[in-house]
């Protein structure tokens, strides 16, 4: 009988021991002194992040993988934060986000990362007022008006102000907004903050925002399925999803006094607009210029000045690379602005600054 | 503790074992109990495990808002500034107001299955139920989004407001999404685990009940009303209970109809938010740590709210197991 729980003891120890045995994950020492894998050995590249670019990011992955089979790319759209979290805690190989990373985050990461300027969108203000055929006009302090709660109905003659010829139907105005945490959210505050520094003071400007007033609707989906059911609604959407959905969009006034339809022209005159600094992130918003539409932004990759892996950095870095020439081509069809040129130049050389080591990965670019 | 015999040393089969008591026990005894007790002991190691996370996760809040946490109405994630009462709220009415629609509904479903209906349509019948709660909750939010949302804007919610709009619960802007529409979309996702499980409840009484009833000369509603309901009435509890339960934890689809908005209103017609939604709307986006902390701390006390309506719950199956059984024609 003793013999038997000895053995079972020693078993468990047996157990025991042998977890404890188990060796560590590999660190990044290990990951620098990998031996050089193959060229024709298929590598695998995680990236998570923005959901505002997802569908010109996931064709770009399609087309790439078709020229580059051995490359397998994945992207999670899983919003601007969690890419920030994960590039952050190196659980993927790339990040993107809408809003550039906070200096307290950036001290976060493990390394230096570079923002790298991937495609321009538009976020669009759609509404549903059955009367109204034309294209709605509207300044910013109304536009403010409406999302403070100050502005209620759809015949307030400060919206009347600008569209003499509609028919504004007496009728309350449903304001909606999006209640999950978005890139969208951030670079409409953005913008509202910019043209109205009682909005900024009140309200502020993020991801998240105390709304004053509304009804909040997840994703850009379920802004868009609110405001195309309801009747006198008002919402900010991509602008893929409101072309898609044919939901009109208002006209905007720019700095310059003109009312301007989000179009791609409209879209690359701000990025033309706004000179690019060192860092390589800029806010769009009410930028200056006549064709401009005010509520432009640019969305970043998020990716690390010195890869740990060798092969799967010039992996990435070709990538990237290739999204930023050929992948631009793309960008009309799905509702984004190309990046302009001189944009395009700054890119370039930072992306030949990247590097595994003292390796630059893009030496024969 | 542990499980023990005292068996005549004289039919000791050889497989015994001597346990630090003194006693002896079958070897095959001895290894079933320690793996069950050792299952058991996994799952109540699960839930302390999330419990400690979740209070290690909302340190920072916990200690920057205290008690205030919970009476605050005011989340401002732009000014780190966080107050769940809004939240809290949401959550146990629009619950409550789900098993309000849902509990009738199930219970009707469930005499009609196992009492009334003819055989034939019983097996169908009740495979319809259990596939609504097969369908996925994003499709129901969908549902709500494009379907029950207008329909409660264009017709149900006037027809109240003109009818019984001189109560608090029904003023206000008719925007559909909304409170009541929050509940509706809840009562249908929870009447299939109701209405299934009180099935199950009501068959397991013993037809000598419901014999003895209709032999006495009661008409069948009478003997479902004084045989067979009183004789399931715990299991019933219990079965509102697995449906509350889901109803407290539902994301999806209540998130997409609800309004979002962190307000609190004795209008069904108001917008409202719960705890769960906030926290899928904002952790994937939210970035500093206090802000990460108090959605932590919504976490918990979503946790804390399931354990104390559960515990309500059982106290109520407890005393009405004790209730005395039958009632009076």
């Amino acid at each position: 009988m003793f013999a038997r729980r000895t053995l079972l003891a020693g078993l468990l120890l047996a157990l025991v021991a042998c977890k404890g045995n188990e060796s560590p994950a590999p660190g990044p020492a290990a990951a620098d002194t990998a031996p050089a894998a193959k060229k024709d050995e298929s590598i695998s590249l995680t990236g998570a992040g923005a959901t505002f670019p997802y569908p010109l990011y996931s064709k770009w992955i399609s087309e790439y993988n078709k020229q580059n089979p051995n490359v397998k790319i994945n992207y999670q759209s899983i919003g601007s934060g969690g890419g920030i979290r994960q590039i952050t805690a190196n659980t993927v190989d790339f990040g993107a986000t809408d809003a550039p990373m906070k200096e307290d985050e950036a001290k976060q990461a493990p390394g230096k990362l570079f923002h790298i300027p991937a495609t321009i969108g538009a976020v669009v203000v759609a509404y549903n007022v059955p009367e109204v055929t034309g294209a709605l006009r509207l300044a910013p302090e109304v536009l403010v008006g409406i999302y403070a709660g100050k502005i209620k109905r759809w015949n307030d003659p400060k919206i009347k102000a600008d569209n003499a010829d509609a028919k504004l139907p007496a009728k309350d105005i449903a304001v909606i907004y999006r209640t999950d945490g978005s890139g969208t959210t951030a670079v409409f505050t953005d913008y509202l903050g910019k043209v109205s520094p009682e909005w900024k003071e009140k309200v502020g400007v993020g991801k998240v925002v105390n709304w004053p007033t509304g009804l909040g609707a997840k994703g850009n989906e379920g802004v868009t399925g609110q405001v195309k059911t309801t009747p006198y609604t008002i919402g900010y959407i991509e602008r893929a999803y409101a072309s898609q959905n044919k939901l009109p969009m208002a006209e905007l006034k720019n700095k310059a006094g003109k009312f301007v339809a989000p179009s791609i022209e409209a879209m690359s005159a701000a990025a033309d607009a706004v000179e690019m600094p060192e860092e390589l992130f800029v806010s769009l918003s009410d930028a200056e210029g006549e064709a401009v539409y005010p509520i432009t932004s640019y969305s970043y990759l998020l990716v690390y000045e010195n890869a740990k892996d060798p092969i799967k950095g010039e992996a990435l870095a070709k990538y990237v690379w290739w999204g930023l020439h050929e992948g631009q081509k793309f960008s009309k069809d799905l509702d984004y602005a190309p990046i302009p040129a001189k944009v395009l130049a700054k890119v370039e050389a930072r992306l030949k600054e990247l590097r595994s080591g003292d390796k630059k990965l893009l030496s024969g670019a | 503790m542990s499980v023990s015999h005292d068996v005549s040393p004289l039919i000791r089969p050889r497989s015994w074992i001597l346990t630090r008591f003194g006693r002896e026990v079958n070897w095959g005894d001895f290894v079933f109990h320690r793996l069950t007790a050792l299952l058991a002991a996994l799952l109540i190691a699960a839930l302390a495990a999330m419990a400690a996370a979740m209070v290690h996760g909302s340190a920072e809040s916990l200690s920057k808002f205290g008690f205030g946490f919970i009476t605050s109405r005011i989340w401002d994630p732009v000014r780190d500034v966080y107050g769940a009462l809004p939240f809290i709220y949401g959550t146990i009415a629009s619950s409550i107001l789900a098993l309000c629609f849902a509990v009738p509904i199930s219970l009707g479903v469930a005499i009609f299955l196992s009492e009334l209906a003819p055989a034939w349509l019983r097996g169908p019948v009740g495979f319809l139920v259990e596939l609504l709660a097969a369908v996925p909750s994003v499709v129901y939010g969908l549902w709500g989004i494009f379907v029950l949302a207008p329909w409660l804007r264009e017709t149900v919610e006037p027809l109240l407001a003109r009818t019984l709009g001189f109560l608090p619960f029904f003023q206000g802007q008719q925007r559909g999404f909304g409170m009541l529409a929050g509940g509706i979309i809840l009562a249908i996702m929870i009447t299939p685990t109701i209405s299934s499980v009180s099935r199950e409840v009501l068959r397991a009484v013993p037809s000598a009940l419901r014999e003895g009833a209709l032999g006495l000369g009661a008409t069948p509603w009478e003997a479902v009303r004084v045989a067979v309901l009183p004789y399931a009435r715990s299991g019933l509890v219990g079965a509102t209970i697995l449906g509350l339960g889901r109803a407290l934890g539902e994301t999806m689809a209540i998130t997409m109809v609800i309004g979002n908005r962190s307000e609190m209103s004795a209008s069904l017609f108001a917008p409202s938010y719960t705890m769960a939604s906030v926290i899928a709307n904002e952790f994937s986006e939210a970035t500093g740590s206090l802000y990460l902390s108090a959605l932590a701390e919504v976490g918990l006390l979503l946790f804390v709210v399931t354990v104390l309506l559960n515990i309500v719950a059982r106290l109520l199956v407890w005393r009405v197991g004790r209730l005395p059984e039958g009632g009076r024609l």
